[in-house]
């Protein structure tokens, strides 16, 4: 096998693992693992003292958006 | 500093430590560029001394941007974002502290190395090898101190920010251990073990990923958790961000080659950079498009929140120069653009405009809570920051395209005899006006780093004012 055969392989298998992780990440089967990884930067514990509770008032607009704000816009589909 | 601030679970010593000095380096390597700046104005100002002539400003200008200001940024914002969305406490303490007076005294040999004269003369690797040595120990330690950290993670996932944090991790490791590989000769001059065609292609290869991976993936790491959490929802698609990671790691490695078009390098070889260039425009934008849809339902948090601003201002100078970025790697485009100013603007463009405005949004949002605190001390002076910030990048990057255009149209007008219309000097004084407005580019900038760190000073005697209060007399 010459080099440019050896390389044109490497090349073919990078593709086909590039669409295997892309069906894998968009398979309806991880939803809700990618839903729960989304999240981490929220459930730190020590959130309570960071949270801003002296600032401006939220709008009442702000504290209905809120409830569905946690979810994964990105992926309604799924 | 107070005990009271010591964090009961996490480490943030050492992160304090880099963020502090995340400001002082940008400081020190804007007004470097400043006075670069002005040297290209008003040349005598290098002052006929060779410690403060353009050739060794330079380097040390990129050198203090890049590793000192940016490298300081990236680790800060590493070892918060691991710990916090592992729920542990870094691995070591010990070699976290190591890590921070390692890379400091890295710096500081730069900072004496550099305007005396000792460089490698390989572009954005100019230190020579004994410091080479000690960044190579620092590195390995860091890779160390985070790894470990997510192999102790208390969630069961890890989290897409630490991904990225993580490949930039361990590529720059590879590039900076291969880049380097030289012979020593003295104490303070090595010959390189590659040689000729060969040596370009290395250097550039680590060149072009030093952007790739320093300056695109830690900081992609950065948006990815700093971005959410400002705007208080998750990641617009998490499934994006996966498939954003894997396309921007297996394209980013091969783009190197359009830094040498039209040289000695193989044909093949830079066509081959070129189409991978191309290629790269699609996972940029797959991650600034995820970043930006962050906000959707969220866009009016940008009237108030100027570290938010900070943060989606960003993304689209991202996204800009990720569009810029691989159409000058087209070849046709790159005779007009290569060696003239139109590069230096692209480069600030991803500089300024991406690589520190998201540092700063993230500063903004990580220092009050480092110290206990939940705003900084004045949300206003942010505000004009951001506009400072924002017009000094329009302008550098303005007058830059102005001026490359120029000088690219210049260097190749002919006459009907086949001679050249200009000569290179009429090329430098059209440049003229370009360099002034660029001053004042630099200008804004550092202005608005000196109102940050006033800020920041502010932020933590007002934390020290609390730890501390005046004791009331009975």
């Amino acid at each position: 096998m010459d080099t440019g055969t050896f390389r044109g392989i490497i090349t073919f298998l990078l593709i086909v693992a590039f669409l295997g992780i892309t069906w894998w990440a968009y398979s309806r089967r991880r939803k809700p693992d990618f839903d729960e990884a989304a999240n981490l930067p929220f459930v730190d514990d020590d959130e309570q003292t960071t949270r801003d509770s002296s600032a401006s008032p939220r709008s009442s607009r702000e504290q209905d958006s809120n409830g569905d704000s946690r979810t994964n816009q990105g992926d309604r589909n799924a | 500093m107070s005990t009271a601030l010591e964090h009961p679970t996490y480490n943030y010593k050492v992160v304090r430590q880099f963020a502090i000095m995340t400001v002082v380096w940008g400081i020190v390597g804007m007004l470097l560029g400043v006075i670069l700046a002005a040297q290209l104005v008003w040349p005598q100002l290098n002052l006929d001394l060779p410690w403060t002539s353009f050739g060794r400003l330079r380097p040390l200008h990129t050198n203090a941007v890049v590793f000192a200001f940016g490298g300081s940024a990236l680790m800060a914002t590493s070892y918060y974002v691991v710990q916090r969305t592992c729920q542990a406490r870094l691995f070591s303490d010990k070699l976290a502290a190591f890590t921070f007076w390692g890379w400091q005294a890295v710096i500081v040999s730069a900072v004496i190395t550099l305007p005396l004269g000792y460089t490698t003369t390989k572009e954005y690797a100019e230190l020579e090898w004994p410091i080479n040595i000690l960044i190579a120990v620092v590195w390995v330690s860091y890779a160390i101190v985070f790894l470990m950290t997510i192999k102790q993670r208390k969630t069961s996932h890890i989290y897409v920010a630490n991904w990225f944090f993580a490949a930039f991790i361990l590529t720059v490791a590879v590039l900076h251990i291969v880049n380097n590989a030289a012979i020593p000769v003295t104490a303070m001059y090595s010959i390189s073990i590659y040689s000729g065609t060969i040596d370009a292609m290395v250097q550039w290869w680590y060149g072009h990923n030093a952007v790739g991976f320093f300056l695109t993936a830690g900081f992609l790491g950065m948006m990815y958790y700093f971005v959410p959490k400002q705007a208080e929802r998750p990641i617009y698609s998490y499934r994006l961000s996966i498939v954003h990671f894997w396309a921007l790691i297996m394209i980013y490695m091969w783009a190197g080659p359009h830094h040498l078009h039209y040289t000695a390098l193989p044909d093949w070889a830079q066509s081959l950079g070129m189409v991978m260039s191309i290629i790269l425009l699609a996972p940029s934008w797959g991650g600034m498009i995820n970043g930006m849809m962050t906000l959707s339902g969220a866009w009016h948090k940008l009237r108030t929140d100027p570290t938010l601003r900070f943060l989606v201002v960003a993304l689209s100078f991202y996204g800009m120069s990720t569009f810029e970025g691989p159409m000058m790697a087209i070849k046709t485009v790159n005779a007009l653009s290569h060696y003239t100013d139109w590069t230096i603007g692209h480069v600030h463009a991803g500089a300024l405009g991406w690589v520190a405005m998201i540092t700063i949004g993230s500063m903004y949002h990580l220092i009050p809570r480092l110290f206990g605190q939940t705003e900084m001390y004045s949300v206003g002076m942010i505000a004009v920051h951001f506009w400072l910030a924002t017009i000094g990048t329009v302008l550098y990057i303005a007058s830059m395209w102005v001026n490359g255009i120029l000088q690219g149209l210049m260097w190749r007008a002919i006459n009907p005899d086949g001679t050249l219309m200009y000569t290179f000097m009429e090329s430098v004084e059209a440049s003229g006006p370009g360099y002034i407005v660029r001053l004042i580019g630099g200008l804004f900038w550092i202005i608005g780093m000196l109102i940050m760190a006033y800020n920041v000073f502010k932020t933590i005697q007002r934390s020290e004012a609390v730890q501390h209060p005046i004791p009331q007399t009975a």
